[in-house]
């Protein structure tokens, strides 16, 4: 049985893991140390790839055939991993440390019922009675706040919604008390309001059940949000280490400085505060360059030092527990204001191009995709009305299912709408499929897509790809026309003229973005729908890609249709913002206007869900319960009000019954929402900037 | 003079084949020097499987072919020779003549012919067949596959519908129906030869119209060259003076393919063509909820263009991998045809007719079957082995 | 579940009848019916002669009419000839043209008359698939749990020796059809001149008596070239289900190997051969065809041979009805097994 024991928990010494495969070793992590005290949680940040799951599996000792540790030791409250048997393992995988990852859906066992899959756990560690282990699970599935536990238990993983099925993920690990809790990445698969309640509930649990816990994530902002301690690793190595405040307010490598930068903050601004991206890309394991992986990329590289050898991590001298992997980090002036790259003036929008009015888009399925059965209607988008002007940037934001999509499909013409109108410079188009629009129209309005890995067709090469835009736009006369032209498209997007003759796998995600982004802007598209363009791209890509999008923009006066759910990026680059809610939009206006109050309920609860990396950043704390509905079957009356937190404020039961009209809050901000004028005024902000620090 | 044992037999075999040998020692040498320039063909060389497998396929493709050069075999597969009827591996050719080669190296089958060169003289009527015969599958179930898979609702329905009816019948019995003299007599396996390779040429035309439609100057004459061409082949192909579509002038006739032979194409192809519809159109149903299938049609690509330049290639590794199996398959088809008579002239040294006609006596002579059941087997198997190899090398990056 | 139950139901009918018109049709063509009329009446019959004899038997009506009364929707043909003598479709011996039923098809339970084996179809088709389900049995008994036992140990660890080994198997049988296998199981087991001796080449008494030593052979035949198709579908599921994020779970839960794989990764591996086995069928035919003619096993597939072969129409279309609705049964049954598999899809 487990034992009490006080020392650290977990204690990583020098891990390194290499994959064997048939070409070479792959050295995924090196020289990797960290220590989790009881009741800590330690995060693990950095881009994908650079080896935080590897981490995790090493320290499970599930690293699949040909995984293997190379050097170094684990131990778990201070036993030496590596001297376990099969049997002592298997008895501490699950009861003493517990994992928790990505996909929800995939970790559960589709074909077992809820409650088998949680009484194995206590069952196969402490030898219970199958009612014991019944009743236990039931207690814990209470304690993951998921509604009427006994039909959740009796109920498939296919019958939960995902952050659902994460819930219950979460439960299993719980079952056994553990001592140590991996979770890695446990929310990227979900929306933003479902995972601040996931995060939420972590942090509740960790602290009833005084579990640690260590924490991966690419995310800043939720490490900030979650843990105590944060280890920053880039490239497989460890390269800072310390407490949150340590490392978030005096940050000890360029490489964290340098994601610090790139992210959207509040208070960063596309034209008086860009980001700064981080030049260069990630190294490939087998091509890491001698010396400081970071080296490469890093503002303070400097010869003969950096790339001398293996840098070893250097205690921080004054803050306990820090340490850095930087020879030179005594002497970088850490204080000094990064060195802002152009300043732009704010762009004037211009005449409106795109106007839509009550567009509906309703859809007829049937109920049950295999045996038929009535058709419903889905109403994906209700009454859209919005304009957009020239070299304007409008954000769509809202989760998945809210209908952005539809709406991008029917403004593409990829569908046509049940209602209501489009106009592209007063003429209508919203009945006019795609292959009954004229070459000018279809070139005017182009996509860029959210997957970097899905855009570009993976047997055709770059430059291919390009030149088929163009040719079907009719632009240039002769092969070698178009090929000019082709190439001025890969500068525009300031990727190397050799990519043309590139195939899309020999490129890295962002550099894929890129090409997504030439494609489109082959025909000189005026109106842009980017759908989630940086969603899927590691932080520091992100911003040397929306910036890109930016300064395109600029010089082409493009109209940029923003489609995204994270409100950072959306504050940092968009002049207006629509919010939108189970195919309503719940608020429409200017940025400043959106991001504060009054502000729609829906829009004041994603505010709040959405992490922030700055510990000078105060946030409202709020909630919302359970999911967003699905669209098969919308609640009456408000399409928020299963979740909103308002909803007792407003008389009598019109929130249920009345589906709430479009009012006008301010010359060009709309709400839609049944709650008083006074009741608005009370609204506070969600986020605060603490003075102090400002 | 005396039979020869199995220790003299077996080298005598052995260098029979010196010309395969050769052919099959240059090939790997060449592809495993410069796989790593070969692509796809050259990752193969990287499974020990893949290997197997491919070197037995070349085997009996190299075999097939320098036994249609008269190079393996030692004698004439279809003569017979007095006193050999039946007789064991080894024995020697009573009164042999110079220059003809004094042994029947794997004995005489009932017909006193020589089972090694029938044996030999039978892979290149496979060789020939079954990879044709399974392209055509291949092109019938790609240009019906796709638009069912992309388009889907009432065609999709349909077309499903008809594969599924093909497949539902049980396979032995469509031969008997479809293979029966009577039947040829009608013209029906005519008729269907005349619609099923048709669709190479639609698939071609599609294929080049899409592609070069914005640039009309290259289309047009491009088009008018493929299609007339293909046109002349496809022609001559279906118009026989045997049956009742004789449409081109005999002198404009190319080729003329034996009847029998005809008829056993048009019924493989009808067979295989429904698998690999199925497989087609699930493969587009999942590739086209790609983003660079909705990126060109945001950008107005036709439908014709996005499934065969968008989807197609990015199909084409378990494609190419059911083509392997299929191949193999249809080898065990043509010997089935063979084994009941089916559609092969009755001297045909195909392996499924020698089969057939040794399992008679099998419980006695044991060596007239054999052979060709062997060989059967590790062509098939290879074929299999080479499509496992395909498929993991397929799946690794 | 009802209307998925009708639905498909109202498919195989359509199936059925198409798939039976296809078989009429092409077995009623003229020439065929003249070979008829050629080997029923006389070898020597001119032209002219053989145009009567099927103008007097109904045979040179409309196809959907002929087709029609065979199915026994449409009355059966009469034909008072100016002689006196009546020649009726649905007239059977010791009736006269008043007790004959108006229609006499299949749906009535007239199967017709096999001219080779000179029988009613229905007795020879019943008699015939007993003596062939007897053989599916035992080919089912011994092919199913092997390759299933096969697919399973290769598929747990992929990659490893054991996997290797008996990848190697299942693919060599899979490239053995039966005419192959078969040949080389009588040359190794039954051949008088080398041979083991240990099993009888043919199967011919195992029709009235089958034992181990006249059955086995026929059995293994079979069984061997579905079983490593069924065994690599089941290895290529199992392999997959492996590599699952939720069989990871159940590892990083400290479920044992052996549990693993018996409660968290056979029934999710067992989904996709379901469907396969049941999808075999057609194919199994193919193999009783092949093994009933090589040992001599007068089964169903026998029959099928000498039908076809003797251009026996009534008793051909007969043994294809019954191989379609096999088939067809078949497939409903791996749709609606597949439901319960996997609760995936519900059943609302
Ligand atoms: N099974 C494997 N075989 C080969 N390389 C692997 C394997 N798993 C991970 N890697 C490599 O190890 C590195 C670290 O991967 P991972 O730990 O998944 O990173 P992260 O979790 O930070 O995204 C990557 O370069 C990845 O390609
Ligand atoms: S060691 Fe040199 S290159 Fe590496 S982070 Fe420090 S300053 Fe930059
Ligand atoms: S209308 Fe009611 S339920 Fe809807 S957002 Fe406003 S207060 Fe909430
Ligand atoms: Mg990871």
């Amino acid at each position: 049985m487990k034992e009490p024991y006080d020392g650290p928990i977990l204690e990583i010494d020098g891990l390194s893991i290499s994959f064997f495969t048939r070409l070479r070793e792959i050295p995924a992590v090196m020289d990797f140390s960290v220590k989790v005290q009881p009741g800590e949680a330690v995060g693990l940040v950095g881009e994908s790839g650079c080896g935080k799951s590897t981490v995790a599996l090493g320290v499970m000792r599930d690293l699949g055939r040909n995984g293997r540790i190379v050097g170094g030791a684990i131990r778990f409250k201070g036993r030496d991993m590596a001297d376990l048997s099969d049997s002592e393992l298997r008895q501490i995988r699950g009861n003493e440390i517990a994992m928790i990852y990505q996909e929800p859906m995939a970790s559960l066992n589709p074909a077992m019922k809820i409650d088998r899959q949680l009484m194995e756990v206590p069952m196969l560690h402490e030898g219970i009675s199958e009612a014991q282990a019944r009743s236990r699970a039931l207690e814990v599935v209470a304690d993951v706040k998921l509604p009427d536990p006994e039909r959740i238990l009796k109920a498939y993983p296919h019958q939960l919604s995902g952050g659902q099925q994460q819930r219950i993920v979460i439960a299993m690990a719980l079952m056994s008390k553990p001592a140590l809790l991996i979770l890695d990445e446990p929310t990227t698969a979900l929306d933003v309001t479902v995972e601040a309640s996931i995060v939420e509930l972590v942090k509740d649990l960790g602290r009833k059940y005084g579990t640690s816990m260590l924490f991966i994530s690419h995310n800043l902002g939720l490490v900030l949000e979650t843990c105590d301690q944060i280890c920053v690793m880039y490239s497989g190595e460890a390269v800072e280490r310390g407490s949150i405040e340590d490392v978030f307010d005096q940050m000890q490598h360029p490489y964290t400085q340098a994601l610090f930068r790139s992210i959207p903050l509040p208070g960063a601004d596309k034209n008086a505060h860009p980001l700064v991206a981080i030049p260069g890309n990630f190294p490939l394991p087998h091509e890491r360059p001698k010396g400081c992986n970071f080296g490469p990329r890093c503002d303070y590289f400097e010869a003969g030092r950096c790339d001398a050898g293996h840098i070893p991590m250097f205690d921080v001298p004054g803050n306990e527990r820090q340490s850095t992997r930087c020879v030179r980090f005594r002497e970088i002036d850490w204080a000094s204001p990064p060195t802002i790259g152009a300043t732009h003036e704010k762009g004037e929008a211009g005449k409106v191009v795109l106007r839509m009015e009550a567009l509906k888009k309703y859809y007829k399925v049937a109920a049950n995709a295999l045996f038929g059965g009535e058709k419903k209607v889905v109403k994906a988008n209700e009454t859209l009305s919005f304009e957009a002007r020239e070299s304007e940037t409008l954000a769509i934001v809202g989760e998945s299912g809210c209908g952005k999509s539809t709406f991008a499909k029917v403004l593409m013409g990829l569908e046509t709408a049940t209602e209501g109108q489009i106009l592209l410079d007063g003429k209508n188009i919203e009945q006019i499929p795609i292959e009954k629009r004229d070459t000018k129209t279809i070139a005017d309005v182009q996509m860029v897509f959210q997957n970097p890995f899905d855009t570009l067709n993976p047997s055709m090469t770059v430059g291919r790809q390009i030149i088929r835009a163009l040719e079907i736009f009719g632009i240039g006369k002769t092969e070698a026309d178009r090929h000019r032209r082709m190439l001025e498209l890969l500068d525009l997007v300031k990727l190397p003229r050799e990519f043309a003759g590139r195939m899309p796998r020999q490129l890295s995600g962002g550099q894929k973005q890129r090409v997504g982004i030439a494609r489109a802007f082959a025909g000189d598209a005026r109106i842009v729908v980017a759908d989630e363009p940086v969603s899927a791209l590691d932080v520091s890509v992100q911003a040397a890609v929306t910036d890109l999008l930016m300064e395109i923009q600029r010089e082409q006066k493009t109209t940029l249709l923003f489609i995204s759910h994270d409100l950072s990026i959306v504050r940092y680059l968009s002049d207006r913002v629509m919010v939108m809610y189970l195919g309503h939009v719940v608020e429409l206006g200017d940025t400043a206007q959106v991001f504060s109050p009054p502000f729609h309920p829906y829009t004041e609860a994603l505010l709040s869900a959405v992490p922030i990396a700055d510990t000078s950043v105060k946030k409202k704390h709020i909630v919302l319960e359970g999911d967003v509905p699905s669209a098969m079957n919308p609640p009456p009356g408000c399409p928020f009000q299963t979740r909103c937190r308002w909803k007792s404020r407003v008389p009598g039961d019109l929130c249920e019954t009345e589906v709430p009209p479009m009012r006008r809050m301010a010359e060009g901000h709309q709400v839609k929402c049944h709650l008083s004028e006074a009741e608005f005024v009370t609204m506070e902000p969600v986020i605060e900037v603490r003075t102090e620090d400002a | 003079m005396e039979p020869l044992t199995w220790a003299e037999i077996i080298p005598r075999i052995l260098w029979q084949f010196l010309p395969v040998w050769i052919a099959l020692l240059g090939l790997f040498a060449l592809s495993i020097t410069f796989k790593r320039r070969l692509g796809f063909y050259g990752k193969l060389f990287d499974s020990t499987i893949g290997m197997i497998g491919f070197a037995l396929v070349m085997f009996w493709i190299f075999t097939g072919i320098f036994g249609a050069m008269d190079l393996i075999v030692t004698h004439d597969a279809l003569a017979q020779a007095s006193g050999m009827k039946n007789k064991v591996p080894g024995t020697p050719l009573r009164g042999a003549e110079a220059g003809e080669y004094p042994y029947y190296l794997l004995g005489g089958d009932n017909l006193a012919r020589d089972v090694f060169s029938r044996t030999i003289k039978g892979s290149w009527i496979v060789v020939q067949i079954a990879p044709l015969a399974t392209l055509f599958a291949f092109m019938v179930g790609i240009t019906l596959g796709l638009p069912a898979g992309y388009y889907g609702g009432k065609l999709d329905t349909l077309l499903t519908f008809v594969a599924n009816l093909v497949l539902a019948f049980p396979v032995i019995l469509l031969f008997y129906l479809l293979v029966t003299p009577e039947i040829v007599a009608t013209g029906i396996p005519s008729y269907m030869a005349a619609v099923l390779f048709v669709f190479p040429l639609i698939f071609a035309g599609v294929l080049l119209n899409s592609r070069y439609q914005t640039r009309p100057a290259v289309r047009t004459p491009l088009l008018v060259g493929v299609l007339a061409g293909m046109g002349w082949l496809y022609l001559s192909l279906i118009s026989d003076a045997g049956t009742p579509l004789k449409v081109l002038p005999r002198w404009l006739d190319l080729f003329d393919v034996p009847g029998g032979i005809l008829v056993v194409f048009v019924a493989v192809v009808f067979v295989n063509a429904p698998t690999v519809f199925r497989i087609v159109r699930g493969l587009t149903l999942d590739i086209k909820t790609r983003d660079y299938v909705a990126a060109a049609q945001t950008r107005g690509e036709g439908g014709w263009y996005i499934m065969l330049w968008e989807i197609l290639p990015n199909a084409r590794g378990p494609l190419i991998v059911d083509f392997c199996l299929r191949i193999g398959y249809t080898t065990i088809l043509l010997g089935t045809l063979g084994f009941f008579g089916l559609g092969m002239p009755p001297e045909s040294p195909d392996w499924g007719s020698t089969i057939n006609e040794g399992r008679k006596l099998l419980t006695i002579y044991l060596h007239p079957a054999l052979p060709p059941a062997f060989a059967l087997l590790s062509l098939v198997l290879g074929l299999n082995l080479l499509a496992d190899g395909l498929r993991e090398e397929s799946l690794r990056d | 579940m009802a209307i998925f139950l009708l639905r498909r139901l109202g498919v195989m009918l359509l199936t059925t009848l198409c798939l039976t018109f296809v078989v009429f049709w092409l077995t009623n063509l003229q020439p065929n019916l003249e070979k008829l009329a050629k080997t029923q009446g006389n070898m020597r019959m001119t032209d002219a002669q053989v145009a009567s004899w099927l103008e007097a038997r109904g045979y040179a009506r409309p196809i959907l009419m002929k087709y029609g009364e065979w199915l026994g929707v449409v009355p059966g043909f009469v034909n008072l000839s100016a002689d006196g003598s009546v020649q009726a479709r649905c007239l059977d011996d010791g009736m006269t043209i008043e007790t004959a039923p108006r229609y006499c098809g299949v749906l009535q339970g007239e199967w017709g008359y096999s001219t080779v084996f000179r029988e009613d179809v229905s007795d020879i088709i019943s008699i015939r698939l007993g003596l062939t389900a007897k053989l599916m049995l035992w080919v089912m008994i011994l092919m199913v749990p092997s390759a299933l036992l096969l697919g399973v140990l290769a598929g747990m660890r992929e990659g490893s020796r054991t996997d290797r080994a008996l990848s190697t198997i299942s693919i060599t049988t899979t490239a053995t059809p039966e005419y192959v296998s078969g040949v080389i199981l009588i040359a190794v087991f039954a051949s008088s001149a080398v041979g083991l001796k240990w099993f009888k080449g043919t199967a011919t008494s195992a029709m009235e008596d089958a034992n181990f030593e006249n059955f086995f052979l026929p059995v293994l035949t079979i069984a061997l070239f579905g079983m490593g198709y069924i065994a690599r579908m089941t290895r290529a599921s199992m392999a997959e289900v492996m590599t699952a994020q939720y069989i990871r779970t159940a590892r990083l839960k400290g479920v044992s190997f052996p549990n693993i794989v018996m409660k968290h990764a056979l029934r999710n591996a067992l989904i996709a051969p379901f469907t396969v086995i049941m999808l075999q069928f057609p194919w199994l035919l193919n193999g009783v065809v092949i093994v009933e003619t090589l040992f001599n096993y007068k089964g169903f597939g026998w029959t099928l041979v000498q039908a076809a072969g003797n251009n026996d129409i009534e008793l051909l279309l007969g043994v294809s009805v019954v191989s379609v609705i096999v088939v067809l049964v078949t497939q409903l049954i791996s749709d609606i097994g597949y439901v319960y598999l996997n609760p995936r899809i519900s059943v609302s």
